[in-house]
């Protein structure tokens, strides 16, 4: 396979793939996974979120034959692993990296040695295991723990030994099944930077799952919504997360880019306009380059609208801005104010009245 | 106490240890192998092998619910045939053998059944062997375990090794029911207890102590 060939193919690709789990009893199958399509560019993180039972582990555990599809097709780098077995699998398995929530490691063996083991089961002579093993921990910052057993460390630290054991062979993609959801906020946000650098530096497709939409906020090029089974939105993590179509992404979205509405204002809320002087409550959502533009002043200079903003937030998705802001105007000019915002490529929602 | 006495002291303690020593060394030998298989074998497991695992899981059962006594008297041919005579020190390592061989199965089979199942999952996801999750994975992590179950099956066995006096056995069981009990010296019974107590705390503070130089997860019961 040529270079270009190899950077145009996906690094993962689910084709029309079914997982049917046949269930006690003989009640018929549960569909963890039901005619699931889903391509994960080479070189990017790829975020797969839902709730629990959705089908994110069983996704995962696909592309690395932990578990076989019922119907339907996974390529990795386009070797098809659902009919791979044998030596065959396992070489697959090599070239795929993973970590785990609960981190994995040998208890009986050091950080050097848990780093290690992927490599002696891979046969690689000793002599070139050391080197290897001293260059994953400086790559993940745990100089001072080579010795030290795993009971010894912190989650963020054991975390990092998962995934200096997941590099060790020099896999091209490392599967992430919600690895960070048994470490703190802050710890979390590490480890999310050190995927973020690996991702970077080594050109490693990351797939990961999680049931925090702030994971996929931080690190995520990508992202698919699984619900039931079924994938119900993807696309890149910045579109999806300024147009959610599905209730499903909102909800997810909910509290990680909504701003909530003051109480005073939510408590008086009508469905329509009371009366002459009634407020019209608007959501806008400030996307690319716009984010930073003063586009309400612009708008009450140009069009003389005035409006007042009764609350906000503005963040970053990659490297672009994103943001919402909740303000109040007359509610007789709230088309012409419509209209104004999408020009500029702004998407309101129109929440209600006051007054 | 003559010193025919304390000869006859020291040489059955020696027995002891021979008989005790070889049977656990061979019950090892051959229950540890078993034990990992009976742990891995299970329908959907490691070695999935179903059918083996029953019947070897019976077997174990089988001979493990034989009264030990009978035992010794009920393989007397198979020993005979085995070690060319069926009385003496060396005969009776058979039926000890035996005895101590399905008990360490089960042992080894707990320990490595506790281990967690997330590891076998993390090896099997680097494209490990059957055979490497075994040797690299289940046993290194399973090890304080099968100490201490080790410990058990030495321990069970020095109190087992007093029985086979009945094949001619001999060691320090035998000697305190000849001397101790039918020629009436109570001083020789209590000297073979002491030893026999002395030589299991040792034998269970050595395996304890082997065991905690495997085991390096965190400590359990310290510091509240
Ligand atoms: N080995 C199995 N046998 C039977 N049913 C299974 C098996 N594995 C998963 N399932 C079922 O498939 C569905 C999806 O499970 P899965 O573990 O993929 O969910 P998940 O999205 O990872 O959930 P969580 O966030 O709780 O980890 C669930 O209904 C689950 O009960
Ligand atoms: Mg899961």
């Amino acid at each position: 396979m040529t270079e270009a060939e190899d950077r145009d193919q996906p690094a993962i690709s689910f084709q029309n793939v079914t997982r049917a789990f046949p269930q006690k009893g003989g009640a018929g199958d549960v569909l963890a996974l039901d005619d699931i399509s889903l391509e994960v560019p080479a070189g990017t993180i790829t975020g797969i979120i839902g709730r629990s039972g959705a089908g994110k582990s069983t996704l995962l555990r696909l592309v690395n034959g932990l578990e076989r599809p019922s119907r339907g097709k996974v390529l990795v780098a386009g070797q098809d692993v659902g009919t791979a077995t044998g030596a065959a699998l396992r070489d697959i398995r090599r070239k795929v990296g993973m970590i785990f929530q609960h981190f994995n490691l040998l208890s009986s063996r050091t950080v050097a040695g848990n780093i290690g083991l992927p490599l002696e089961i891979a046969g690689t002579p000793r002599a070139e295991i050391a080197p290897r093993v001293d260059d994953l921990i400086r790559l993940v910052g745990l100089d001072a723990q080579r010795d030290r057993y795993p009971a010894e460390l912190s989650g963020g630290q054991k975390q990092r030994v998962g995934i200096a054991r997941a590099l060790a062979t020099r896999p091209r993609v490392l599967l992430s099944d919600e690895a960070t959801s048994a470490l703190d906020p802050d710890t979390t946000r590490q480890v999310l930077a050190l995927l973020r650098d690996i991702n970077r530096e080594l050109g490693l497709t990351i797939l990961l799952i999680t049931h925090e939409m702030a994971v996929v906020r931080d690190v995520c090029d990508h992202v698919a919504v699984i619900e039931g089974g079924r994938i119900v939105e993807s696309g890149p993590t910045y579109g999806v997360f300024s147009r959610p179509d599905h209730p499903t992404t909102r909800s997810f979205l909910k509290g990680v880019t909504d701003v909530a509405l003051p109480g005073f204002v939510a408590s008086r809320m009508q469905p329509q306009p009371q009366g002459p002087d009634a407020q019209a409550i608007m959501q806008i959502t400030f996307t690319g380059q716009n984010a930073t533009t003063p586009m309400l002043s612009r708008m009450t200079v140009e069009c003389g609208i005035e409006t007042n903003i009764l609350a906000g937030a503005i963040e970053e998705i990659g490297p672009n801005p994103f943001g919402s802001l909740i303000v109040s105007l007359p509610h007789q000019r709230l088309q012409e104010a419509r209209g104004f915002l999408a020009e500029y490529g702004m998407i309101t929602e129109e929440l209600g009245y006051v007054g | 106490m003559s010193a025919n006495m304390i000869q006859l002291l020291w040489v059955s303690t020696l027995q002891t240890l021979y008989m005790v020593g070889v049977a656990a060394l061979v019950g090892t030998l051959i229950g540890g192998p078993l034990g990992i298989f009976l742990a891995t074998s299970r329908r959907g497991e490691l070695l999935s092998a179903p059918n083996t695992n029953r019947v070897l899981g019976l077997v174990v059962n089988i001979a493990r619910s034989v009264p030990f006594i009978i035992l010794v008297v009920s393989i007397i041919p198979f020993t005979r045939w085995l070690v060319g005579t069926s009385i003496g020190t060396t005969a009776a390592i058979v039926p000890l053998t035996i005895a101590a061989a399905p008990f360490i199965a089960r042992l080894v089979e707990t320990s490595i059944r506790e281990v967690d199942s997330g590891l076998i999952e993390a090896a099997r996801a680097m494209g490990a062997t059957p055979f490497q999750i075994v040797r690299k994975v289940l046993v290194p992590e399973a090890m304080p375990g099968i100490v201490l179950g080790l410990t058990l099956a030495v321990v069970s066995l020095i109190g087992y090794s007093a029985m086979v006096g009945a094949v001619g056995g001999k060691g320090l069981g035998d000697l305190g029911i000849r001397y101790g009990y039918q020629r009436f010296m109570p001083d020789v019974m209590l000297i073979v207890v002491v030893i026999m107590v002395v030589l299991v705390q040792f034998v269970q503070s050595l395996g304890e102590w082997i065991a905690a130089r495997f085991d390096k997860r965190a400590p359990r019961n310290r510091g509240r």
